[in-house]
């Protein structure tokens, strides 16, 4: 299979769905327009958060995760979006303006597409116990806390009976609960963190409505067993993150759940010499989303890991608007044509970067080009401790702009500063603009 | 942004005592809010913190009556998958949650089965439905 499209969509999760339809909706004929996902099913995985409390943003009510994703499913279909199920991307390569992507799948074996532009949209993984340096033999029993999902709300198995979670991220939390109602003892969550990586109203319905006690800054020193897991050791930690001498607790259990992170899935973007954000591990992105690639777009968790699909959706319409807009100027520029924008060359662009201030990780996007900006601007990050009583507070060229009072502010929960378009237009000369999460000043 | 269901009392001296206080963390949709009740004369509750009006009447709930949406799965026959998920169409009170994953212990639906089907009508005498939240297809060679 040769096939040549205008848009290729690297998976079918809710970034890529999203990303696609907005794509057709901004001009692209959906037969020019092709989504890749390796799953036999549109939906990533939305299909096993069963859990409610998707949609209230896009769709006004509350919805579960499947029935999310069936309502974007469901807008590829009625948009007769082509789309590949059951089919892997091997590799993309860029040449100039065109796009290589090498993909396999039992029908064609191992074929190439060629494209104008490419969204990213491979979501992310979770972080293996290989990387967390537990000490203890590998007994079986040990599980990320959402392969644990797949099992208990997509093929109907339990993994254990007596449960220990190591790490408090949301899908952490949602399985303690998960496991509870099906008849599970969870006996602990434990974090390594002095402050939970998940959502408070998670806290509240998934460990509190069932008396499941949260130990923050501890961590699991040990792990019993041979063949099977027969207990954890459990351990406080200092302000360093290493175990306290005295602190241990043995608790026997059968079942170890890790919700320690996610990670974004960019090996496809590193091969193909996207620049990636030590920090985020995603693709560094301008305010149209595209990497350093031209015509290579990012959205979703591949590009920074969500705490809401909501957020996913929106930002991966946006990618897919931004896609649309690229391969029309593409194509006008092939039949001779100035594009609009002031595409004669690369003068006219006025870029200002976003530098990240007190206590702000990173911000997506990290550059605006005022000559693409929409008329309004969202510009997403995360804080990297817990913050009281803050300020957020914007600079233009180091001249104070904006400061925003909030009663709390939290790593696991991702902020966002709106920017208009005109207000930068207006500004002079503006270079630069700094986002930082300050103390609020007395009086 | 904030929206307060009272306002706020005037300052000064010969403000009554200070009412019981409770926070809560909103559960309603994933911001998850920081609201603040107090008792205020008059039997009436003072609502702060929240930023919409379902906050305003979580915490109400959450003081009187508290409620949850339950999800969870239940058994298909001769279906692409071996269980479906499901939900109470409406939120039902926190003391009757496993009452209801009890009572759909043994529901076992026939393929194919679409968002929206019921899977077990007026769950645990609550008075509500737990629904299918995907469709799950027949199986080719059932």
């Amino acid at each position: 299979m040769e096939k040549k499209v205008k848009l290729l969509v690297v998976g079918g999760g809710p970034a890529g769905l999203a990303a696609a339809v907005a794509a057709k909706e901004a001009g692209i004929t959906e037969g020019d327009i092709l989504i890749m996902e390796r799953d036999e099913e549109l939906g990533g995985i939305l299909n096993q958060c069963i859990h409610n409390g998707f949609g209230l943003h896009t769709f006004k009510e509350e919805l579960t995760g499947p029935e999310y994703a069936a309502r974007y499913a469901r807008k590829v279909r009625d948009a007769k979006i082509p789309y590949l199920l059951h089919t892997i991307v091997a590799d993309i390569r860029a040449e100039g303006e065109t796009k290589y992507v090498t993909a396999m799948n039992k029908q064609e074996g191992m074929f190439t597409v060629e494209a104008r532009a490419v969204v990213l949209a491979m979501g992310c993984r979770e972080r293996p116990r290989g990387a967390l340096n537990i000490p203890g033999y590998r007994p079986a029993g040990i599980y990320s806390a959402g392969t644990a999902q797949r099992y208990v709300n997509m093929e109907g198995r339990m993994p254990g009976k007596e449960v220990v979670i190591l790490g408090s991220g949301d899908i952490g939390l949602i399985m303690a609960r998960r496991m509870t109602l099906e008849g599970a003892k969870v006996k602990l969550v434990a974090e390594l963190m002095p402050y939970s990586g998940g959502l408070k109203r998670n806290i509240v319905q998934c460990l509190d409505d069932f008396g499941i006690p949260l130990k923050l800054s501890h961590t699991v020193v040990d792990i019993d067993g041979k063949e099977r897991v027969k207990g954890v050791t459990v351990a406080a930690v200092d302000e360093n993150r290493k175990p306290i001498a005295g602190t241990e607790e043995y608790i026997s259990c059968d079942t170890l759940l890790l919700s320690c992170g996610l990670i974004p899935e960019n090996e496809l973007s590193a091969g193909l010499g996207v620049e990636l954000n030590p920090v985020t591990s995603g693709p560094v992105v301008n305010e149209s989303l595209e990497t350093n690639v031209e015509g290579v777009f990012a959205c979703g968790n591949v590009l920074h890991v969500h705490d809401l699909v909501d957020y996913v959706s929106e930002e991966a319409e946006n990618a897919g608007r931004n896609a649309a807009a690229y391969i029309m100027r593409s194509m006008c520029r092939q039949q001779g044509k100035t594009g609009e924008n002031g595409e004669k060359g690369k003068n006219g662009i006025i870029e200002i970067k976003i530098k990240i201030g007190e206590r702000v990780r990173y911000t997506v996007p990290s550059t605006l080009r005022l000559n693409y900006m929409q008329e309004e601007q969202v510009v997403r990050f995360r804080v990297g401790e817990v913050c009281q009583d803050a300020v957020l507070a914007v600079y233009f060229n180091d001249t104070p702009v904006m400061r925003i009072k909030k009663r709390v502010m939290a790593p696991g929960e991702m902020e966002q500063v709106k920017f208009k378009k005109a207000k930068l237009e207006d500004y002079p000369d503006l270079k630069e603009i700094r986002i930082a999460v300050e103390q609020e000043e007395n009086g | 942004m904030e929206k307060n269901r009272e306002t706020e009392p005037e300052n000064g001296a010969g403000t009554a005592a200070e009412g019981k206080k409770k926070e809560l963390v909103c559960i309603r949709c994933p911001i998850g809010c920081r609201i603040t009740v107090e008792d205020i004369p008059g039997g009436k509750l003072r609502i702060t913190g929240n930023t919409c009006n379902r906050g305003a009447e979580y915490a109400e709930k959450e003081l009187t009556n508290p409620t949850r949406i339950v999800t969870s799965t239940v058994r298909v026959r001769g279906g692409k998958a071996a269980v479906v998920s499901v939900k109470t169409k409406e939120d039902i009170p926190k003391g009757k949650i496993m009452e209801c994953m009890e009572a759909i212990k043994g529901v076992e639906l026939e393929a194919p089965v679409r968002i929206g089907d019921v899977a077990l009508a007026d769950v645990a005498g609550t008075g509500v439905d737990m629904v299918v939240t995907k469709d799950v297809e027949a199986s080719v060679s059932a």
